[in-house]
């Protein structure tokens, strides 16, 4: 297969795209139903074509095809298949291929999956994706084409990144991708609407469940990522407050503003004009994260490009596409409208406060994140922001939002009252506070910040169970299994999701207040005693991995003489790259990881070691998993399954 | 009229929350900014004696002393170069030669502590940070060579 015919279909893929935006946004203008019908098609045959150029460097890495520049660069003969796969968005110019491919399937699925929106509609939402995929073909094509080759062809590669050779480097990046890109679908619906200057309930109830989904691959894709990060860069942190996972957390945090948002927009018609602002902010800082990863303005794990004219251009379409969305919504936001009115107590004012609270700390990680830049833009010296004020900043603004998190589901819309909230959160209130002095009591240290994280951990379940018991009140009948059918999987997903954020919290707050950390030097054949646990070292033992060569720790964890773990971290070294890399060995249970990584080998034969013990830290992974269940759950809801006819039974839903 | 005053509190208060809370979160950024200096800046008396900062350029060679866990290490810019201390695990790509960047603060023997060193997971890769003080020493050394 002659890579050629990859750049080929490309750059018809470019001519494609142009073609899907420019025909219904000239029938928009000119009212010329016809040209819509271009739309559907132009959309697949692009999508068709972006697929298959990205097959065709997918069979380059299978093939060893080293006369591909890209493939030489970023992969060897000796790396194992699925690595080689993998490394296809292990370089700059195979990642940007892969977001547009990503961005190929989304309007694929919009093709398919939107029928039931008005011709009109979906045209002009299929215009603006063509529009993106224009911008970013451009881009690869100008500044970073994947397809490039170089003669004569190397005999072998010079390898992927061995920090990238991990089960994490192939499914992070699609999930993170899938999530990032997949705001777009709101974007573009956001935009089709102010086009269109009309957003009723039923466009909400159409975007709701796409950028769930969105949302739904974000959380799981930084989940992965953090728990890469944990046991690879062998340093046991799980969140460093790094530019790019604040790239990626930024969108996040909009993202989930915009889910509740959408909420009040299709249950009560309200929040109409803020709903598309969100939309436009949430695809906006995922473009800003691809600004910051593939600029090379960063200092990051992931900054592995950094050529300035690619930098240049990502910041124009940046420009372009937030300035004209923005300009847009000035114009039209009032065509669009605020929507219906509602009291001061209720669960629109709660669930706007939510929206604030992630907006005010969206607007601190971006401080946080692009202060240094500027100052370094201006050359006004180089600065980095620590992650104490992270910490702290964020933290401070997310405590009213999670006390606010347990009313909201109870609260009642439009208007709610406040004894009625009071009477019914008071006990859950009362359990939250003992069991958050408990806790640490029997983990034996109590802190200011160990307290609040518990109590909003424990606010959160008792307010979920208050809310589940609420709920099964009001439904006469003994069957509970029936019942929770009956809430409807949109309400069950939503309580899920939160649940997942409480022991997220709980994971945090527990390694936060209580890990430990041990810098120690051993010998073979040493036992030392850390935290109750014996450690005997047995040496390390020579490895051969199919392209690395490793020393192999072998660590022998008892406790009161029985055996819990052997512990065996690496340190390997990569003869292609030259490259040494820290294996860290986990042994993990529910409660607490025992974490060892090696430092150096010291020249009497020993080695200088790091032991972490964290308590509850894949509490903080789970939380997330159940997050994303809970979004996947919110999306097989029967009403966004609708067809044309059933618009109008909207009473009906929950 | 009553639920007009109580409007008015309302963003009264809405406003006085607000500004607090934006007081708060300036105060703790200025606080936790760290800023970088290259090892001539060091030596010219620039970074602070007190707090965090941060320095970066060459690790230079054979200046490596391990003692346990504790390493010493000088890091220059070519121009000028200045003790390093740390205690821990160095990351894997911290070698003689190399780029590296630590962040800690100086010592009243002038030795710099470092609570953290940071080398970048690239071998041809080198952080902005320690470059720009390499780029800046040559500067230096060219403009002085022309005075003469």
């Amino acid at each position: 297969m002659n890579p050629v015919i990859g750049h080929y279909a490309l750059i018809l893929a470019l001519f494609v795209a142009a073609l899907q935006a420019a025909l219904p946004l000239a029938g928009l203008s000119k009212n010329n139903e016809k040209l819509f019908a271009f739309a559907a098609p132009m959309a697949r045959i692009q999508s068709a074509l972006i697929i298959f150029s990205f097959l065709i460097l997918t069979y380059a890495f299978y093939a060893n095809d080293f006369s591909v520049y890209y493939v030489a660069v970023t992969s060897n003969s000796h790396l194992p298949l699925i690595f080689r796969l993998a490394a296809v968005w292990g370089g700059h110019e195979g990642s940007m291929l892969f977001w547009v491919t990503i961005l190929a399937v989304w309007t694929l699925a919009v093709t398919f999956f939107a029928k039931e929106l008005p011709l009109r509609f979906r045209s002009s939402l299929l215009a603006v994706m063509g529009l993106l995929t224009v911008g970013f073909l451009m881009f690869i094509l100008f500044t970073s084409n994947p397809f490039d080759r170089i003669f004569p062809a190397p005999f072998d590669g010079r390898d992927l990144n061995p920090l990238l050779q991990d089960p994490g480097m192939v499914f992070h990046p699609p999930l993170l991708y899938m999530g990032y890109v997949g705001f777009s679908v709101a974007f573009a619906f956001a935009i089709a609407a102010l086009l269109d200057g009309r957003l009723d309930v039923t466009w909400a109830r159409w975007t709701r469940p796409w950028t769930t989904a969105a949302w739904v691959f974000l959380t799981l894709g930084i989940a992965l990522g953090s728990r890469w990060a944990y046991y690879e860069l062998g340093w046991g942190g799980w969140w460093f407050w790094d530019a790019v996972e604040n790239a990626s957390f930024m969108p996040w945090l909009i993202g989930t503003a915009l889910i509740h948002s959408l909420a009040v927009t299709e249950k009560r018609d309200a929040f109409k004009a803020w709903t598309v602002l969100l939309s436009i902010c949430a695809f906006s800082l995922s473009l800003l994260g691809t600004f910051l990863v593939r600029s090379g303005v960063l200092t990051s794990v992931h900054a592995f490009a950094t050529d300035p004219s690619r930098g240049l251009f990502i910041l124009l379409f940046l420009v372009v596409v937030i300035g004209g969305a923005l300009t847009l919504f000035a114009l039209r936001a009032q065509s669009v409208g605020l929507g219906e009115k509602f009291d001061l107590v209720s669960r629109e004012s709660f669930l706007l406060s939510n929206n604030l609270v992630l907006f005010t700390a969206t607007a601190s990680v971006l401080l946080g994140t692009l202060y240094p830049l500027l100052i370094d833009a201006m050359g006004m010296g180089k600065i980095s922001v620590g992650p104490p004020y992270f910490d702290t900043v964020f933290v401070a603004i997310m405590v009213p939002g999670i006390f606010l998190m347990g009313i909201g589901p109870i609260a009642s819309w439009k208007k709610a009252s406040v004894p009625d909230l009071a009477s019914k959160l008071k006990w859950a209130l009362g359990i939250s506070i003992i069991s958050a002095l408990l806790v640490p009591s029997v983990m034996g240290r109590l802190s200011p910040m160990i307290f609040v994280g518990l109590l909003m951990a424990f606010w959160v379940i008792s307010s979920v169970l208050v809310a589940i018991k609420t709920r099964l009140k009001a439904i006469p009948g003994n069957d509970v299994v029936k019942k929770f059918k009956m809430f409807g999987p949109a309400f069950n997903g939503m309580l899920l999701a939160h649940f997942g954020l409480a022991i997220f919290i709980i994971g945090v707050t527990m390694v936060k207040g209580y890990e430990q950390e041990y810098d120690i030097t051993m010998h073979s054949g040493e036992t030392t005693v850390i935290n109750g646990y014996d450690f005997t070292f047995k040496g390390t033992l020579p490895v051969t991995g199919p392209n690395y060569k490793s020393k192999q720790g072998q660590f022998y964890v008892t406790k009161d003489g029985k055996e819990i773990d052997l512990l065996t971290p690496e340190k390997r070294y990569y003869p292609v790259q030259g490259a040494v890399m820290t294996e860290a060995s986990i042994s993990i249970n529910p409660v607490r990881d025992i974490y060892i990584s090696l430092g150096e080998e010291l020249e009497e034969g020993g080695w200088s070691i790091r032991i972490y013990f964290k308590p509850f830290v894949q509490w903080i992974w789970l939380g997330c998993l159940l997050m994303g269940l809970g979004g996947l759950l919110t999306m097989v809801d029967k009403r966004y399954r609708l067809k044309k006819k059933v618009t109008n039974n909207e009473s009906a839903a929950t | 009229m009553k639920s007009r005053h109580k409007r008015i509190a309302i963003i009264v208060a809405g406003i006085a929350l607000l500004a607090i809370a934006a007081t708060l979160l300036l105060q703790s950024f200025q606080s936790n900014l760290v800023f970088f200096f290259s090892p001539t800046e060091v030596i010219q008396g620039k970074s602070p004696s007190k707090g965090n900062f941060r320095v970066g350029g060459l690790v230079e060679a054979g200046s490596v002393k391990r003692d346990g866990t504790k390493v010493a290490f000088k890091v220059t810019d070519t121009a000028n170069t200045m003790g390093v201390v740390y205690t821990g695990i160095l990351p894997d790509l911290f070698k003689e030669g190399k780029g590296i960047v630590a962040q800690g603060a100086q010592g009243a023997d002038g030795v710099f502590v470092a609570d953290q060193v940071l080398a970048k997971h690239d071998e041809n890769y080198m952080p902005p940070e320690a470059a720009e003080a390499l780029e800046k020493a040559k500067l230096n050394q060219t403009m002085k060579g022309e005075v003469k």
